[in-house]
């Protein structure tokens, strides 16, 4: 646990309440919630995927079951949970095309679109751009030659940002990104094992960090803790795969968590369904894992409402 | 003292300054005899620490209130000084005494100047008549003198009567005719110049107390003003030192900003801090200081409108044009125009306030939201940026945050030469504690860091300052502490401001301004600040001292004029000056009241230099004018009685000898405490997690004026506070070398100066007292026949006392005088003193504000049948030399007079106390 800075209001940091944090253009409505969500952006799955995507590991991926996987998560964020969704048609010279989020990070009404750290998947950037422009969005550049970054490595706490400095992401991408949400402090955080920091972590509520239980995890976790004003709580798992969760807060839904199901992770999925407060949805992956991807990777989530 | 007015007789308008009889041989009696009691007292409580120290002033007075009780017994004239435990009554007060006296060491500093500002403005004011005695004594004297009359008045008048005196602002009344004055230019928020004069030697906190008085500010810890030094780097000017050592340019240009930013500014107390919190922070947004994106942007700038222009006016012509003419932003777009104004529509029906308040919360959570960003290397020499904010320290690299540590990793912070280290509290996994190290430009930038973080760390993670080392001598090394408030201790005492909320216009950018800010509120403040501004401008000009007499003497009139609605008035000025080390010659004698005194013989040199005291003065005047420096503390005590007016005499004038050594030896501890400040540049330490001690190192002045007060309400305990003022002021003398920064400065004009006592410079024409009585006359004696003026001026050789205390030969001697000078309705005193009556009701209320506490006191006595209220108000007004005393005595003489119309003042009593240096010779 972080420690107690005294007079950083360590309450208020589960309040509901920050600062253009998912409330769009309209800061006035100052209610909106970390999680608040009305717009995903996804992408088809390439068959190049199989063959062709960057991973780390060697198992084979079955396609067609990525295929189903994916068609359920998109239709989990849809139907389940109301949200729009923007679905670009998978390009097979992209084969990693389908992890949209390291293409952008989308934080109130600014968009940043990224420099992904490996070369074979920057074009994927242009149609998450486009789809990005369509909703409206201040889009920002990574411009910079020298800067990489993936959305992946990008953890937003609802009041700061974590840039994982990985194989993917280096210091020059994170500067670009603090430049572009100026609002928030933005520090670093060196990832020593996994592909991205999101590999290993990732948000479970305001102020609730999910967190693998492997060693690299909890240093990272505890270097964020050291980093921030703020005091989050954690919610570690077993598994630091399983800890690549996506929070929501919606209206008529309240507090949702997707995560990895039993049949996966069952010590993690454990540890999820003691969450009281959330409505649980899990949701498979593994296929997509086996290239790297987690749930997170697979939508951009914007918050378009005070929009409108 | 006596007399009385008929409460019937109504002294005109004109009469405010009947003149009392005093008697002075009583009170001199009595002085003396207190004093020595005082001095016994004194020293005691010196000793004493509360954890009172830690308790904002206000805090502690308003206990105070509640202990003092209704000083049935009269104290005799002996006592008052004497011993505040003994008497029964007065435990609280005494308590208090105690306590502040403590502290006293402590921010003797701040209190000595102010209390030499003082008695130049009282020098003005003593135009009238005016007496010498020494020091602390007379005001104990006044309070048994008090206590009496207490006891035959009757209970009335509304705690609101304290109030008044936190309004006022005496610092305006300054008045610089002899010292050497300078203009300071202070930008102020909203972009305004605040120009005001202050001396030369002023501390840095007199001009910041000035500057918050001119915005009406009270919560006024988050603030400070700064400096650009002549490296161009922005400076925070130390309130404890003089101004002109820190700026060396000769550049008194300074601007005021918020040095500490409230995490939560929805805590504030007051929404005129929070509005000036948010034109700070407009300008950081404006200027880029405080980053935020394009719709943080627009929605600050909406509610800035919203507060500053009110409701969107769909018809208002092409809100563009005036929009584009403000800066809300770095790059600021016509997009972002539109987007400012699209925001402000949804803002309707906000009010300034609630709009302000919506900026802060917005503002607030921007993470460089009060983050001070200093230029650094690391150790590999890359280019950083090291933060100091509330919470702890904060690396950058460009915009990202590399490292962090919070205020409880660390355990130490220290400089040497342009090297910055903080050592770090071991981790869990860790054994040892580890030392980061960080490179600064300069040792100037390194040592402004560390001041930056000793700063930041005891104002938001002590709950009080932390006390200053002890002093050693020929150590190294910066002993620099945070002197002010603490947040805790801040939101404590905002908890006690008690005044309806100012008004204020939120005119930040010259807009169009229609403040929509609730009804428009007639504070006494502003009443007071005029009559103040319209007393003093005339006398700014004045440099020459015979100028300034008369003009002093013009002002007084003015006063008194202003006064003169008073139907009855009784003025008791007892002015007691002691003198003080050669730190405070200079002030004397540059100080007016120095100067009127110096017309009078009374100043009595002490050792060898008695006899020639009168006529060095005059010759020595002129020359010791400029540089005197003169510590005042001047008493108000406006009466008003309704029924009979009976004036009690004035107890105690004794007590002055007492007072005089006091003096001394608070000087002489002073003096320490300052010495602790030394700072060397090479380097320093702190360590942020050492226990905090009971003691502060430094009380701002208001703590102390606001301490005062009280005391002086319930004559024995008061005694015994005065007397320690006076203790602090004495130590000073002893100053180490390394000590204060003034120090050195003081003395070698002391030397360069002839022995003679400060007050006597100014006073060109006259010589002996018969010149200056005659004087007085004229200025005061406006009020009809039955006013009897008395003025009695005591000057105590202190030196055999001081002898004893100081060792060293070279402390200089302290001269105490005191003059109290007493206008009374001449009428019906003699119903008044001499039937006791039966007290019903008693009731002390005490307020303060810069330099100004007032105490009232409401007593009901049932008497021969007859109830009488009586109403005993204390103003004490603290400072340098700059305060013009004469408008601080015609305001609050008619301010009394405001608050209850019914009654008649009957006697005024004022008395100052002075403090004059002597050349160690």
């Amino acid at each position: 646990m972080l420690t107690d800075f005294p007079g950083c209001s360590a309450g208020s940091i589960v309040s509901p309440c920050y600062l253009s944090a998912c409330q769009g253009e309209n800061m006035a409505g100052l209610m909106a919630a970390f999680g608040c969500y009305t717009h995903a952006i996804v992408r088809g799955v390439p068959t190049s995927l199989a063959k062709e995507a960057l991973r780390t590991g060697q198992a084979e991926v079955d396609s067609s079951k990525a295929q189903r996987e994916h068609d359920a998560y998109v239709h989990v964020l849809r139907s389940t949970l109301g949200l729009e969704i923007v679905e670009l048609p998978a390009d097979e010279t992209l084969p990693d095309c389908v992890f949209v989020e390291d293409a952008a990070v989308v934080c109130g009404d600014t968009a940043l679109i990224t420099r992904p750290g490996a070369e074979s998947r920057r074009r994927e950037t242009e149609a998450v751009k486009g789809a990005l422009k369509e909703l409206n969005l201040n889009i920002v550049e990574m411009a910079d030659e020298n800067a990489t970054l993936d959305g992946g490595d990008v953890l937003f706490t609802g009041r700061e940002f974590f840039v994982g400095l990985s194989k993917r992401t280096n210091q020059r991408g994170a500067e670009i990104l603090a430049d572009a949400f100026k609002d928030y402090a933005v520090s670093t955080v060196p990832v020593l094992e996994g592909l991205h920091l999101k590999s290993f972590c990732s948000m479970g509520g305001p102020g609730l960090i999910v967190i693998g239980s492997s060693e690299p995890a909890q240093k990272a976790l505890k270097i964020m803790q050291q980093m921030s004003d703020h005091r989050y709580d954690k919610l570690t798992v077993p598994d630091d795969l399983a800890a690549n969760c996506i929070y929501m807060n919606l209206p008529n839904k309240g507090q949702v968590l997707l995560h990895c199901p039993r049949e996966e992770y069952p010590e993690s999925a454990k540890v999820f369904e003691k969450l009281k407060d959330h409505m649980l949805v899990p949701v498979s992956n593994s296929e997509k894992v086996k290239v790297d991807g987690a749930l997170t990777c697979c939508s951009v989530l914007i918050n378009k409402k005070a929009n409108n | 003292m006596t007399t009385e007015a008929g409460s019937e007789t109504e002294v005109k308008e004109k009469e405010e300054k009947p003149a009392a009889g005093l008697d002075q041989s009583e009170r001199a009696t009595a002085e003396s005899q207190e004093a020595a009691a005082a001095e016994g007292d004194a020293e005691k409580e010196k000793d004493g620490k509360g954890i009172s120290r830690y308790l904002p002033t206000w805090f502690k007075k308003q206990k105070s209130q509640g202990q003092t009780s209704p000083t049935e017994e009269a104290p005799s004239p002996e006592k008052p000084g004497g011993d505040p435990e003994e008497v029964p009554e007065v435990n609280g007060h005494a308590e208090e005494v105690e306590e502040r006296e403590a502290v006293g060491p402590l921010r003797g500093q701040v209190a000595e100047k102010e209390a030499e500002r003082q008695s130049d403005a009282s020098a003005d004011t003593e135009p009238a008549g005016e007496e010498k005695v020494v020091g602390g004594a007379e005001v104990a004297g006044e309070g048994g003198a008090g206590e009496k009359e207490e006891d035959e008045a009757e209970e009335r008048a509304p705690a609101g009567d304290g109030q008044p005196s936190i309004f006022q602002s005496p610092l305006r009344l300054v008045r610089r005719s002899k010292m050497k004055l300078v203009v300071c230019h202070v930008t102020l928020l909203d972009g305004s110049d605040f120009a005001c004069e202050v001396e030369k030697r002023a501390k840095g906190l007199f001009l910041f107390f000035k500057v918050c008085e001119h915005l009406n500010l009270l919560e006024k810890d988050y603030f400070g003003l700064t400096f650009t030094d002549h490296h161009e780097q922005k400076c925070w000017l130390d309130p404890t030192k003089e101004i002109k050592r820190q700026i060396r340019s000769n550049n008194w240009q300074f601007a005021f900003n918020v040095k500490f930013y409230p995490p939560d500014p929805s805590l504030l107390t007051e929404d005129i801090t929070r509005y000036l919190l948010c034109l700070q922070l407009r300008e950081d947004v404006a200027s880029g200081r405080l980053p935020c994106s394009f719709v943080t942007h627009a929605l600050l700038g909406s509610y800035t409108l919203q507060a500053e222009i009110g409701d969107y006016e769909p018809d208002q012509p092409r809100p563009l044009d005036y929009i584009s003419q403000l800066t809300f932003a770095p790059n600021q777009s016509k997009e972002m125009e539109e987007k400012i104004l699209e925001l402000h529509k949804s803002h309707k029906g906000m009010t300034p306030a609630q709009a302000d308040a919506q900026f802060l919360e917005n503002a607030k959570k921007l993470s460089m939201y009060g983050v001070d960003l200093h230029h650094a290397k690391d150790s590999e020499g890359v280019d950083i940026m090291l933060g100091v904010c509330a919470n702890g320290l904060l690396v950058y690299k460009d915009r990202l945050r590399i490292n962090r540590f919070a205020w409880p990793k660390i355990l130490k912070i220290s400089y040497k030469r342009n090297n910055f280290y903080i050592k770090i509290r071991p981790g869990e996994t860790e054994q040892f504690e580890s030392t980061v190290g960080f490179k600064l430009q300069n040792h100037r930038s390194a040592k402004r860091l560390w001041k930056v973080c000793v700063e930041n760390h005891s104002f938001f993670r002590l709950n009080a300052p932390e006390p200053p080392t002890t002093p050693r001598f020929l150590t190294l090394g910066s002993k620099f502490r945070y002197s002010g408030r603490t947040q805790t201790q801040t939101r404590l005492a905002s908890t006690l401001i008690d005044r309806p909320a100012p008004a204020f216009e939120r005119t930040s950018s010259k807009r169009v301004s229609r403040s929509l800010d609730g009804a428009p509120m007639i504070s006494i403040t502003e009443a007071s600040r005029d009559a103040t501004e319209n007393g003093h401008e005339p006398h700014l000009d004045l440099h020459s001292d015979s100028k300034d007499h008369d003009k002093t003497q013009d002002e007084v009139l003015k006063h008194q004029a202003s006064v003169s609605e008073l139907k009855r008035s009784f003025m008791e000025a007892p002015p007691a000056s002691p003198p003080q080390p050669n730190l405070w010659e200079k002030r004397l004698s540059s100080s007016p009241a120095a100067a009127t005194r110096a017309q009078r013989p009374a100043a009595v040199p002490e050792k060898e230099e008695e006899a020639a005291a009168a006529a060095a003065e005059n010759c020595d005047a002129k020359e010791v004018s400029k540089t005197t420096e003169v510590e005042i503390e001047e008493t108000v005590v406006v009466r008003e009685i309704s029924a009979k007016a009976v004036v009690p005499e004035v107890p105690g004038q004794e007590a002055e000898e007492g007072a005089g050594l006091a003096q001394k030896k608070k000087k002489m501890k002073q003096r320490d405490s300052v010495s602790s400040e030394s700072e060397s540049d090479e380097e320093a330490e702190y360590q942020p997690n050492v226990p905090v001690s009971i003691s502060r190192t430094q009380i701002p002045e208001e703590e102390e004026e606001q301490e005062k007060p009280p005391e002086e309400e319930v004559s024995p305990p008061a005694r015994s506070e005065n007397q320690a003022d006076e203790k602090k002021e004495a130590e000073e003398p002893t100053a180490t070398p390394g000590d204060a920064p003034n120090g050195p400065a003081q003395r070698q004009e002391a030397d360069a100066r002839p022995l003679a006592p400060p007050h006597q410079d100014h006073a060109p024409k006259v010589n002996g007292e018969a010149a200056a009585v005659d004087t007085r006359p004229q200025v005061i004696c406006c009020s009809q026949p039955p006013v009897v003026k008395t003025e009695m001026v005591t000057i105590s050789d202190t030196f055999a006392a001081q002898k004893t205390e100081i060792a060293t030969k070279e402390v200089p001697i302290v001269h105490t005088e005191t003059k109290t000078i007493t206008y009374e309705a001449a009428q019906l005193d003699g119903s008044g003193d001499g039937e006791p009556g039966v007290l019903m009701t008693a009731q002390t209320i005490t307020s303060e504000s810069l330099c100004t506490t007032t105490t009232t006191h409401i007593t009901k006595t049932l008497k021969g049948g007859l109830s009488e209220t009586r109403i005993e108000k204390r103003i004490v007004i603290t400072g340098d030399c700059d305060i013009d005393h004469d408008e601080a005595l015609a305001q609050a003489i008619k301010e009394a007079k405001e608050q209850h119309p019914d009654m008649s003042v009957t006697r005024v009593v004022v008395h100052k106390e002075t403090e004059l240096a002597e050349e160690e010779d």
